[in-house]
């Protein structure tokens, strides 16, 4: 199936892996925390919050199949989706660090996911106007199901933040073991400069007030406190992660790995 | 290519097309066609001469889409377009208010209520629509998850006639 809207052609090679390198950072924070998510199915504490999980799961996946198969374009050799999400291995990963942190308990995974919702909010209403419009097609369709996404993380942020003194001490505890990973979300590099100077994505300093605020209106809902430490910067978006990543991908690529080009 | 086809010939060719691709069922709501879905953006004839049907995937990760896709290239396949270009369009993106006033009543008729409110305010941001049960039509249901079986469905209760309904959501 061919896709009718193309990206500005570009002859230069660095500003076409820049290009690359941004749509995969894209797909795989999407992809990374999809399968997080997919580790909960079975586990979760009720059937409609592991309904719930799945379903966000399933878009997220869905977004970064999108997003993949267009990066794999960008690259130009010949790599597909598949080929770029079970045969890379963690140090050609480029997701955000925070989303491969382990699920913890249900409340650490709801900090981890209301943090980068909140994030994808902003990055994808931010692509609306990319001047690539393929990617700005992704980002309006990923945008209305990241809405949700939002609503469900942050509703259960304010019920357990606002629940008993238990669920609030734990999902503070949460909060304060996962904020170390915040300030990778808007700290450009490079390549979001390219991207920014070529007008393909926003400005990233511009987009972190307004995730900012977003985070503390919810944070008051839910009579949690923002930690105060100003965090490291990570660096999972330069290929460089924590321990959990290479686990996490030893189970999601095991069958493509032991079997290669194996089909249904 | 140099066949040029009559305007005429090309919407009755066009209507024939549409026609066949109404009887492409939803893989997950079978009652529903991929037309009733408003999953099919385009059908036309292009300057190459060949037939471009666009179709649009509903929800992201929707499973269904891969299987409407083998339907769509089968039911080309069968009515005799077998060089037709298939399409994969993103924008605008899908929404449910696509969804055709044939294909409420079918959703209805099948016991899935159908979309009804169109956007929620950020001021009520968990407010859950309220829905009419597709069986007794009362209004006092309750949503009992936001999530249900497939990705455009929530699970509801109604509180009259005691039956458990999908909703099919507003995206």
């Amino acid at each position: 199936m061919s896709a009718r809207a193309h990206a500005p052609s570009e002859r230069d090679p660095a500003q076409q892996a820049a290009h690359f390198r941004h749509v995969l950072r894209l797909a795989d924070t999407s992809l990374v925390l999809g399968q997080r998510l997919g580790e909960w199915v079975g586990h979760a504490p009720a059937l409609e919050e592991d309904l719930g999980l799945a379903n966000l799961a399933l878009d997220l996946i869905g977004q970064a199949r999108l997003l993949l198969t267009y990066a794999g374009e960008l690259e130009g050799r010949g790599r597909d989706e598949d080929a770029l999400a079970f045969l890379r291995d963690a140090p050609e990963f480029v997701n955000l660090t925070l989303a491969e942190q382990p699920n913890g308990d249900f409340g650490h995974t709801i900090v981890r996911q209301w943090l980068i919702d909140a994030w994808q909010l902003e990055i994808y209403q931010g692509l609306l106007g990319s001047a690539d419009s393929r990617l700005g097609a992704i980002a309006a369709k990923a945008l209305k199901e990241t809405r949700y996404h939002h609503r469900f993380s942050s509703g259960w942020l304010i019920r357990l933040g606002d629940g008993t003194r238990e669920s609030h001490d734990r999902v503070q505890a949460a909060l304060d073991c996962l904020w170390r990973f915040s300030a990778e979300l808007f700290c450009a590099d490079e390549v979001d400069e390219r991207m920014q100077a070529a007008a393909i994505a926003p400005a990233l300093a511009e987009l972190a007030p307004r995730w900012s605020a977003r985070i503390d209106e919810d944070l008051a809902a839910a009579t949690l406190k923002r930690p105060a430490a100003q965090p490291y910067p990570w660096h999972g978006r330069r290929g460089v992660h924590t321990e959990h990543l290479g686990h996490m991908l030893a189970e999601m690529q095991h069958l493509q790995r032991t079997y290669p080009g194996v089909r249904w | 290519m140099s066949a040029v086809i009559e305007p005429e010939a090309a919407a009755a060719r066009v209507q024939a097309i549409q026609a066949l691709l109404a009887g492409v069922a939803d893989p997950e709501i079978p009652v529903l066609s991929i037309v009733d879905l408003g999953v099919v953006r385009h059908v036309r004839f292009e300057s190459d001469g060949r037939l471009h049907v666009g179709i649009t995937p509903t929800y992201s990760g929707c499973p269904a889409t891969e299987v409407i896709r083998v339907a769509v290239r089968a039911a080309l396949d069968a009515g005799g377009h077998a060089d037709a270009v298939l399409e994969e369009v993103l924008s605008p993106p899908w929404t449910s208010q696509w969804l055709t006033s044939a294909a409420h009543a079918k959703l209805r008729a099948f016991g899935i209520a159908p979309p009804e409110e169109s956007v929620s305010s950020p001021r009520r941001r968990w407010h859950a629509p309220l829905i009419t049960c597709p069986r007794c039509a009362s209004r006092a249901t309750e949503r009992v998850s936001e999530f249900g079986s497939t990705p455009c469905k929530a699970h509801y209760r109604c509180s009259a006639c005691q039956e458990p309904f999908d909703y099919f959501k507003c995206l």
